[in-house]
């Protein structure tokens, strides 16, 4: 880990406070299920590019923020933030090879294991959705996913990140 | 894991513990910046549009304002006539109280982002007197109840939530049911309703005051179908919540307490 690797945390911060704001950014009500899941996009690329410093404990840390956002049951996306984190740190050497597109669709594994969590506990307290549209969020963030990569890259590089 | 036990154990104790509650409140706290950030933008054009418009739409808009003032004052003047013979006629009746309710102006300010539960964030907090279990209007009806409530920001729980439940009354006869909420914003169910029971399409449903949580005579739904099912052993009453749930911007925290008590 190199200085500017220190220096880079608030890159990371910064990374997060935009993910934050755009999953409470309000949406039309038609629109609502089609809500990416920011959160824990940015999750995955930060663990797969920075496995070294991002990992289960920083995703435990993310996902209680976010409950407290959503004002969901405290430790929900907690929990689903660090499975998503321990998994991307198990696959991050073969996601490296991958191209975009075969990447998207681990990616939409993970948030599809992200968003199964959350359904799990939010039925365990009887306010879950009924339909597999639950998945919807997690589909969207894997096609925004090679936008993401790109952008979140260019700003590592930018900033030499490491 | 370590870490998922962690997580399993503070779901329990969010759950479970009422101390947590404090807790939220104090953490909710945290969630103002990013709501009132987010919020920006619309504000930004409701002011822009403010300051930008033309005299005259300014002058017409006035107008007009003035005219519905003075209707609604002329209203109220009856209002205090029939207030008063109301107060008479319960004195009659030996009844006891009488309701009169204080209100708060508060603004939304954010949607909770989560499709499967229906919840608002509103610009007061306790600072300003909100409390747990407050019930939330708008112009038209009855929008919800708080659920929690930070220094400067409260959760509204809104009655189309699938885990809420009110007590109403049909206006037109006092016939009494709960309306529950199934996850829809445009729907509310009518629990446990008898097929014999007189409810029509268009009866309007107000708030019964059992319960002690909700003011009595709030607007809160319009029956919008009663399917009569022989098969079944109750009515399926469904109705349209009267207030605009998910367009109002301005609302109202009632504050409920009794006053002209009589003998």
């Amino acid at each position: 880990m190199s200085e500017g690797g220190a220096n880079g945390l608030w890159l990371i911060a910064a990374t997060f406070l935009v993910a934050f704001l755009l999953a409470v950014y309000p949406l039309p009500a038609w629109l609502s299920w089609a809500r990416p899941e920011w959160v824990a996009l940015v999750l995955i690329y930060w663990v797969v590019a920075l496995p070294q410093r991002v990992g289960v404990l920083a995703a435990f840390a993310v996902g209680v923020v976010v409950d407290i956002l959503e004002g969901a049951v405290l430790g929900q996306n907690a929990l689903a933030l660090s499975v998503v984190a321990f998994l991307a740190l198990a696959l991050y050497q073969r996601l490296r090879v991958f191209n975009l597109w075969q990447q998207a669709a681990v990616v939409f594994m993970l948030l599809g294991i992200n968003q199964l969590l959350v359904q799990w506990v939010q039925n365990a307290t009887s306010q879950g959705a009924q339909t597999l549209i639950f998945l919807m969020p997690a589909l969207m963030g894997a096609l925004l996913w090679p936008g993401t990569l790109i952008l979140l890259r260019q700003l590592r590089r930018r900033y030499r990140v490491s | 894991m370590l870490v998922v036990v962690l997580a399993l154990l503070l779901i329990s104790a969010d759950l479970r513990l009422n101390e947590m509650a404090v807790t939220r409140a104090t953490l909710s706290n945290l969630a103002l910046p990013f709501y009132w950030v987010v919020d920006m933008p619309s504000r930004v054009m409701g002011w822009g549009r403010e300051t930008l418009l033309s005299r005259s739409t300014l002058l017409e808009e006035n107008a007009r304002l003035r005219a519905e003032s003075l209707l609604l004052h002329g209203q109220v003047q009856q209002m205090a006539a029939q207030r008063a013979e109301n107060i008479r006629l319960h004195a009659l009746l030996n009844s006891t109280v009488l309701l009169q309710d204080d209100v708060l102006v508060a603004e939304l300010i954010g949607i909770v982002p989560d499709p499967a539960r229906h919840q608002v964030v509103l610009n007061k907090g306790s600072r300003d007197g909100v409390y747990v279990g407050q019930p939330l209007l708008d112009a038209a009806g009855l929008m919800g109840q708080v659920v929690e409530a930070g220094t400067h920001v409260s959760r509204v729980l809104l009655i189309t939530d699938t885990t809420h439940a009110i007590p109403v009354q049909v206006n037109r006869n006092g016939l009494r049911a709960i309306a529950e909420g199934i996850g829809r914003l445009d729907s509310l169910e009518l629990r446990h309703v008898a097929s014999t029971a007189d409810i029509r399409v268009g009866d309007l449903l107000v708030t019964s005051g059992l319960g002690q949580r909700f003011p009595a005579g709030y607007p809160v739904a319009v029956v919008e179908e009663v399917i009569r099912d022989p098969g079944q052993a109750f009515a399926l009453v469904r109705a349209t919540p009267s207030a605009a749930l998910n367009r109002s911007r301005h609302v109202l925290l009632v504050y409920t307490k009794a006053v002209g008590q009589t003998e």
